[in-house]
């Protein structure tokens, strides 16, 4: 066991495939020279001088060019730099990645992973601070990891890179640079299968990404009140455990949903319709979601905290759904 | 225009000037029998037809070997069937049947078939432009072979910003990609001169720091001899070329189309120089093809086809919950 940052597995996950698989190769923008944005892929252009490659700022073949390769016989690994540009390339993901091999009558596959940061970071405003996955979820054809831990963004990536079918990875910036265990030993997450990250038996919290953590927080406040907060990492959109959160919710009776991107049909909307659909008669309080509020996100910092979610707004929505309000203090 | 036409023609056997002109005399019979089938309602959705412009994909895609990749529009019947294409399968296709290549699932428009290397007609202008990036990058920088992409593309694509970005990508890692601009004068129903300033789509190329060609489209050896050029050079590792192919729809859009954006009478002009007569004076001036030779290799094709539209119409549909198959190679059990 090794404690690890999240940008560092990352690393590790790509170097350990691409050791073992002469035809997978990693392309972006200042990916190579600079070693990401981030600096998250420091070091990976030395290991693989060949198989590490800058390329112009051009989303839609960057995108497109996964089809062609993975067709040709490769494994594409393609980094989209910031998931809002991942808007200027979306006719090559979502008519091309997503569609050609249902299209095609089953033909071949497409064993393509595109992955890259997500999220909010402190006053990075509208053009690069979005969370974009529930479109993903929304449209047929790629699978979706957001994984929230140094561990998991190792095991799904692995996982990814071994598969046969596109996979859509979202790395949230604010993760890259959190330290966890990662286990020495090479391993790999299957996809649909979500973590318990705290056991509990008042309310259940679905979580993915970054806000996992402040659930955490949030589920450690409220135990200071004897509130005991189930929290769910779904690790997974596409496809997502529905039996963890239907069991889980037969246990607590409640339900909320929390996430970074905007509340409105969020893809924790799609988890409350599921649970009402199939778990109606457990349930003793409606379904809440937590999500940003519905604008682009502002750059002024006290605009950008009233309108991103974080533990107080989880602490908050517990309480009034368990009809306990905060303790004067 | 190149003046090599002629010259590339007199080099060639008898046999490679008899391929080209079988080439385009199945694609012409295919589309006008995949159009009466249209009318006929036989075929559901959209048709688009290549009559007119089947010089290109004989002059290009027959000099390319079979592990050559090629990327096609929705226009895409002529270089499926040039590339080597079952028409029965293809006519299946069509028909929405569970034996066409796409098992009912693409259609005209999304017509593939990867075995042949063959990487999609695509219902998206422009949209293989980037996909044949990926394979030229596929096949340079990674498993460095000597293969070559065939990038087929309209004149209303030239005006995509994929067609620029994948023009400057395939010059900046010198892919082998040979990029063929069909210049039908027409991007659905707007005329080139009304959405294009420039007098040569080549031109463009000059744009990215390599070469662009323009050529009579309707000529197919000179369609021929550029495209020879673009391939050796792109097999040799000196990177891609554009051709600009000049010729003319001398159909709708697509089967249906009202095409109230021109006169018949430009139309009829352009039958003028529809590129199988043309090629059939010059290979009787070059006593290359004799009336029986000619009569039999149309009755040929009009077999073929008969055959083709025999087995689509003899396939079964699919089942309905084919529709929930194929989405992903290994199925998540995701909630279809």
């Amino acid at each position: 066991m090794t404690e690890t940052t999240y940008a560092d597995a990352i690393c590790r996950a790509l170097k350990e495939e691409m050791e073992k698989d002469p035809t997978i190769f990693t392309y972006g923008e200042d990916l190579a020279k600079q070693g990401g944005i981030f600096g998250q892929y420091k070091g990976l252009l030395g290991a693989f001088h060949d198989r590490v490659i800058d390329t112009p700022i051009s989303e839609e073949v960057i995108y497109g060019s996964a089809v062609g390769a993975a067709l040709a016989g490769c494994r594409p690994v393609v980094e989209f730099h910031f998931a809002d540009f991942l808007f200027t390339g979306m006719g090559a993901i979502v008519n091309q990645i997503m569609k050609i091999r249902y299209m095609s009558g089953g033909q071949g596959s497409l064993p393509i992973v595109l992955r890259g940061p997500d999220g909010r970071v402190r006053s990075a405003a509208a053009h690069h601070s979005q969370s974009v996955e529930t479109l993903f979820m929304h449209i047929p054809g790629i699978q979706v990891a957001i994984p929230s831990t140094p561990a998991d963004v190792y095991g799904l990536l692995k996982t990814a890179l071994t598969g046969h079918d596109p996979v859509i990875i979202f790395e949230h910036k604010m993760l890259y640079a959190i330290k966890g265990e990662v286990p020495d030993k090479e391993f790999y997450i299957p996809f649909g299968k979500a973590e318990i990250r705290r056991a509990g038996t008042d309310v259940t919290l679905v979580a993915t990404s970054r806000m996992v953590h402040e659930s955490l927080a949030a589920s450690a406040t409220l135990a200071e009140d004897g509130i005991a907060c189930e929290v769910i990492d779904l690790r997974t959109l596409v496809p997502w455990d529905k039996t963890t959160v239907l069991d889980s919710v037969k246990k607590t009776g409640r339900l909320i949903t929390v996430h970074e991107t905007w509340r409105r049909a969020g893809w924790g909307a799609e988890i409350a319709a599921t649970v009402q659909e199939e778990a109606f008669d457990y349930l003793d309080a409606p379904v809440h979601r937590v999500g940003a509020r519905n604008v682009p996100d502002p750059f002024s910092p006290p605009l950008e905290d009233f309108v991103m979610p974080d533990r107080t707004w989880v602490v908050e929505a517990v309480r009034k759904m368990l009809g306990k309000p905060a303790r004067v203090s | 225009m190149l003046n090599a036409g002629m010259t590339a023609g007199e080099r060639l056997d008898q046999a490679r000037l008899l391929q080209l002109y079988e080439t385009m005399v199945r694609i012409r019979v295919f589309e006008q029998r995949a159009e009466q089938l249209f009318l006929e309602k036989k075929i559901p959705g959209f048709i688009h037809l290549y009559i007119g412009e089947e010089a290109i994909a004989a002059g290009v895609i027959t000099q390319l070997r079979k592990d050559d990749y090629l990327t096609s529009t929705h226009r895409g019947h002529g270089h499926m069937l040039a590339k080597g294409a079952d028409p029965r399968w293809m006519m299946a296709e069509l028909f929405g049947k569970a034996a066409g290549y796409c098992k009912g699932k693409g259609g005209s428009m999304h017509i593939m078939d990867f075995s042949l290397g063959v990487l999609g007609a695509n219902g998206e202008v422009a949209g293989g432009i980037p996909i044949a990036a990926g394979a030229g990058m596929a096949i340079r920088m990674i498993k460095r072979t000597d293969q070559v992409v065939a990038c087929f593309f309209g004149d209303g694509a030239t005006n995509r910003g994929a067609f620029h970005e994948g023009l400057n990508w395939a010059a900046v890692y010198r892919l082998p990609i040979v990029f063929v601009a069909e210049h039908n004068c027409y991007a659905s129903t707007m005329s080139t001169p009304e959405s294009v300033t420039v007098k040569d789509l080549a031109s463009r190329a000059q744009g990215y720091g390599f070469e662009g060609v323009s050529v009579d489209g309707n000529d197919v050896l000179e369609v021929y001899e550029a495209a020879r050029q673009a391939i050796d050079k792109a097999r040799a590792g000196g990177g891609p070329t554009l051709i600009e192919a000049k010729t003319y729809r001398l159909k709708g859009h697509y089967v249906g189309d009202p095409q109230k954006y021109r006169d018949a009478a430009e139309i009829e002009a352009r039958w003028e120089r529809e590129p199988i007569g043309r090629f059939e004076h010059i290979l009787a001036e070059r006593q290359a093809l004799t009336p029986d030779e000619q009569a039999q290799i149309w009755s040929r094709a009009e077999a073929e086809v008969a055959r083709a539209v025999e087995f689509a119409e003899a396939s079964p549909y699919p089942e309905s919950r084919e529709a929930l198959a194929a989405l992903f190679v290994v199925d998540t059990g995701y909630d279809y």
